[in-house]
């Protein structure tokens, strides 16, 4: 029984049942991954300068918690989250801080962030680091989520997402699957291939914390059969977790951190439970498979609503990198302060793999790598694919920055003047998405935005198959980004213009009714001085009926009217009175309703 | 808008126009080679022609337009428009009518309308009609293929390149011979006047002038020109769908008639291999600008046309209706186009 339980855990964790779907398009490129991936991970070397943006994420960047000329430990935070959705940043190392101040940062246009500048001191002394969280199955999901949190880890597939909020679904939402992108479907980089040889234990550790803090029921992890030894040591790795069993012959040079992780295995039982869970899927090389809903399709054959999130259909998806930081943060209570990094392109002298501490510069690593070599036609951020281009290699490595391609002219030869769409349709065959890429096309090149939406531009994840397979080499999505920020500027400028309208109308409103309520007042105030005005003119006839016996009827009647004339006087001042008294007094008296509508009213133009 | 060079992706692009074209052009070489076999130099001096006329016609509207020349003709699109039409004209077409169509194919629907990429129709088969419409006898007269056994008992002659290029030029005929000589009607042609004459098919399949299906010497070509639309399918420039529509609606069209009644309607394999089926399903029905790009909207596209065949070729005025049928489903492809959108990634059902 107990064999054909660890048999069971065997083909689960290599996954060689499992049945995979497909989505729609993809282009097979020229993988170029043999230039990085055959060479062993090297530490770079520690700058002189580490330049720490602190908005490596998505939401509200940090704000800074050190002060210039403040010197800062290895682990130290330097940047305080701001809200929910943000995430500290961590100095890297030990150093002075010389400067904080907005530098230019690695993102596609090219604007200066706020950074933390260290001049490092070469010790590399580490901060009072938060206690390890070993039993990690008996703590908190709470607890484990501010870790995750406090540890300043975020999504590292290039996302940036803070990874606590993605882990914190609500309960509205309950979690059946977590996924592990292990894809790297983008050419050249090889960094999560090299982490995943290297370091598959402390992934499956962190893929059991996730496991943990989500309460999934399984976990799949997909990669590309293009990488072999990944795929291997990740399997070895689930079933040493699992049954503490060794599979497979173990690879030369790559088996340290897998032996290692088996003595700890030995030592705490307790894991093995959650890597039963984990699967480790084999999927066909397919640019782009590494697309978040992409892989969701193929592992599990759901699609991610249009405009939602894979929480929807009870799915998270996290990068095999996060998976490492999230075993870091809680097994070592170490915040996120390196990252994997791949130098290559042809552009440089010797493409590599390199530790790399969160805000090392390009012009560093590259140097690290041999420097440049030959004519270099560009330099990218990320994959030739959805990678950015920049000007300048003097820009920070980020918790997101995967990979620094020099390209040479071969490589990103210039596409030249984009010639007129023949409709061939190419780009609807290759899209992901299953859109008509040439329709929107059309309708963002004659600036028909809406038209562009009805075509489902939102659904373009940028990948860039279409315009990779375009014939007249139209920079597709270069249109679509266009027409997506034209749509988001215009949705701003709708809803200013409609706020504006509604304060305009609220106004209108609010004179209105004070208009009215000032006339019921005065009517209101009108009918009850009638009855008494009445009353005194009766006593007056009877009096003046007296007074009519004496002789002068005239004199009595003018003295009435004086008397009315005076009265309503006195009645209009009271009036006058109550109004300009504070409103609230009158409405608590009469009308309670009002009070609490017009406040508001009065508040809201106030604060614009 | 600032230069493409600028966003992702940054991977050398793998296609480019003037590479699909040429192998548009490839494909089109064995049932060309075919064509001049079975109908002689004709086909080969109208191509050239043709070429020469269209790419002129470009270069022309280019320079009245004001815009480079070089780019416009180096995409070879108005090489494959003038091959296309020497195609599917006789092989005695005189010059100047050549010259005419290829202005009108250029110059008024393909250039009037933008220039490449935004014409709604599709030039060559719209200068052909224009030709037919306005020159009915001489787009007609079609050659008989050179097969010695068809040729002797007709009584007919072939033209050599010289011959044809005088006749093609000048009009001059070679001395002693007559139009009569040299001319037969296409298999179409001489199918439709027989059944307009009451007779049936087992009567007029007793004439040497029919092959296995179709017209003898016409269903090598069109067999022909099959092994370049395979070759466009493998090199991914066309897919199956409008091809294998287009010939699904002919075959089931004409295979319900010919069920119904086999005596007045031929063959479905008739109707395949004769005239331009073969060449309009993969060469001028996937003509990419006038046709539709959604997947569905090609099924329907395609077998539209091939509906449109047969009924058009059994009861029309045409022979042959290639040409229309395209032309028709040109002008319904947007709106095609506009209902059978994919199914978006993530969305449940198309909003409508």
């Amino acid at each position: 029984m107990f064999s054909l339980l660890k048999k069971r855990h065997l083909s689960n964790a290599t996954g060689r049942k499992r049945k995979l779907w497909q989505f729609h398009g993809g282009v097979h490129l020229p993988e170029e991954k043999h230039l990085s991936n055959g060479k062993p991970l090297r530490d770079a070397p520690l700058p002189a300068q580490l330049v720490i943006p602190l908005q490596q994420h998505i939401g509200a960047p940090a704000r800074a918690c050190v002060r210039v000329g403040e010197r800062v430990l290895k682990g130290q935070l330097i940047g305080e989250p701001e809200g929910y959705i943000s995430a500290p940043v961590h100095a890297s190392s030990s150093g002075l801080v010389s400067a904080i101040e907005p530098r230019a940062a690695a993102h596609p246009s090219g604007l200066q962030v706020p950074c933390v500048v260290i001049e490092t001191d070469g010790a590399d002394q580490w901060a009072e680091l938060p206690e390890p969280i070993m039993d990690y199955q008996a703590a908190d999901a709470a607890t484990l989520r501010q870790r995750i949190r406090d540890c300043g880890v975020v999504g590292m597939g290039g996302a940036s997402f803070p990874s606590n909020v993605k882990l914190n679904p609500g309960a509205d939402q309950p979690i059946d699957t977590l996924i592990i992108n292990g894809v790297e479907c983008e050419p050249y980089i090889s960094c999560d291939d090299l982490l995943m040889r290297g370091q598959a234990a402390d992934i499956i550790d962190g893929i059991s914390i996730m496991l943990r803090v989500l309460g999934a029921k399984q976990c799949l992890v997909g990669i590309e059969d293009n990488k072999p030894e990944a795929i291997l040591a990740m399997q070895q790795a689930v079933v040493l977790a699992a049954t503490g069993k060794v599979i497979g012959r173990p690879r030369a040079g790559e088996t340290g951190s897998n032996q290692i992780s088996a003595k700890q295995i030995v030592k705490g039982q307790a894991r093995n439970a959650f890597a039963e869970r984990i699967q480790v899927v084999k999927i066909p090389t397919l640019y782009p498979s590494g697309g978040e809903k992409q892989l969701i399709k193929i592992l599990t054959g759901k699609e991610v609503p249009s405009h939602g999130i894979p929480a929807q259909v009870g799915i998270v998806c996290q990068n095999v990198g996060t998976a490492k930081a999230v075993a870091d943060a809680v097994l070592r209570g170490q915040p996120l302060i390196e990252r994997l990094v791949t130098v290559s392109g042809r552009g440089v002298a010797h493409p590599c793999n390199s530790r790399v501490r969160v805000g090392s510069l390009a012009s560093g690593l590259i140097a690290a790598s041999g420097g440049y070599r030959g004519a270099l036609a560009k330099l990218v951020i990320g994959g030739p694919m959805m990678g950015f281009r920049v000007d300048s290699d003097a820009l920070p490595v980020t918790k997101a920055t995967n990979c620094i391609l020099a390209l040479t002219p071969e490589e990103s030869p210039d596409s030249g003047e984009p010639l007129a769409c023949i409709r061939c349709g190419r780009c609807a065959e290759v899209c992901p998405a299953n859109l008509l890429p040439q329709q929107m096309y059309w309708h963002a090149r004659a600036k028909n935005l809406d038209k562009t939406q009805d075509y489902n531009l939102f659904d373009c994840i940028e990948c860039g198959c279409c315009a990779h397979v375009c014939p007249s080499h139209i920079p597709l999505v270069q249109y679509y980004r266009y027409a997506k920020t034209e749509s988001w500027a215009r949705e701003r400028e709708k809803r200013a213009s409609e706020h504006a309208r509604e304060r305009h109308e609220a106004r209108e409103a609010r004179i209105e009714r004070l208009e009215r309520e000032r006339q019921s007042m005065l009517r209101r105030k009108k009918e009850a001085i009638a009855p008494k005005s009445k009353a005194p003119k009766a006593a007056a006839s009877t009096s003046t009926g007296a007074a009519n016996d004496q002789g002068d009827p005239k004199k009595t009647a003018i003295e009435a009217a004086r008397k009315r004339a005076a009265e309503k006087k006195a009645a209009a001042a009271k009036v006058v009175a109550s109004t300009s008294e504070a409103a609230p007094k009158s409405a608590a008296s009469q009308a309670s309703g009002s009070a609490p509508a017009s406040a508001p009213v009065f508040a809201d133009e106030d604060q614009h | 808008m600032p230069g493409g060079f600028l966003s992702s992706p940054h991977s050398a692009r793998v296609n480019r126009v003037d590479q699909v074209m040429l192998q548009v052009c490839l494909a089109l070489v064995p049932g060309t080679l075919a064509l001049v076999w079975y109908f002689g130099w004709g086909i080969l001096i109208n191509m050239a022609l043709a070429t020469v006329f269209a790419v002129s016609a470009e270069a022309l509207v280019m320079v009245l337009r004001g815009r480079p020349i070089l780019p416009a003709i180096s995409d070879y699109s108005a090489v494959v428009t003038a091959l296309l039409f020497a195609l599917t004209v006789p092989p005695t077409l005189p010059w100047w009518m050549t010259l005419l169509g290829m202005l009108f194919a250029i110059v008024i629907v393909k250039q009037l309308y933008g220039g490449i990429g935004y014409n709604p129709f599709n030039p060559a088969m719209a200068g052909y009609v224009f030709l037919l419409i306005s020159y009915p006898v001489e787009l007609t007269s079609w050659l008989p293929p050179d097969i010695p056994e068809l040729l002797q008992t007709q009584d007919l002659v072939t033209l050599s390149f010289v011959e044809s290029a005088r006749l093609i030029f000048t009009g001059i005929m070679p001395p002693g011979i007559t139009w009569d000589a040299i001319t037969a009607a296409t298999p179409l042609d001489e199918m439709r006047t027989l059944l307009d004459q009451d007779q049936v098919i087992s009567e007029i399949r007793q004439s040497p002038l029919w092959g296995d299906f179709g017209g003898r010497g016409w269903e090598w070509v069109g067999n022909w020109f099959l092994v370049g639309g395979l070759f466009l399918l493998w090199r991914r420039i066309i897919t199956w769908h409008i091809p294998v529509s287009f010939l699904g609606g002919l075959l089931i069209m004409a295979g319900l008639f010919w069920f119904l009644d086999p005596q007045t309607h031929p063959h479905p394999a008739f109707h395949l291999f004769s005239g331009g089926a073969i060449l309009g399903a993969f060469f001028i029905a996937t003509d990419p600008v006038s046709a539709c790009t959604t997947r569905r909207g090609q099924l329907i596209y395609g077998a539209c046309i091939g509906a449109l065949v047969f009924v058009i070729r059994t009861w029309g005025g045409y022979p042959d209706a290639v040409a229309f049928s395209v032309l028709l489903l040109n002008i319904a492809a947007p709106m095609i186009d506009q209902y059978t959108q994919p199914r978006v990634f993530g969305q449940a059902r198309r909003r409508a």
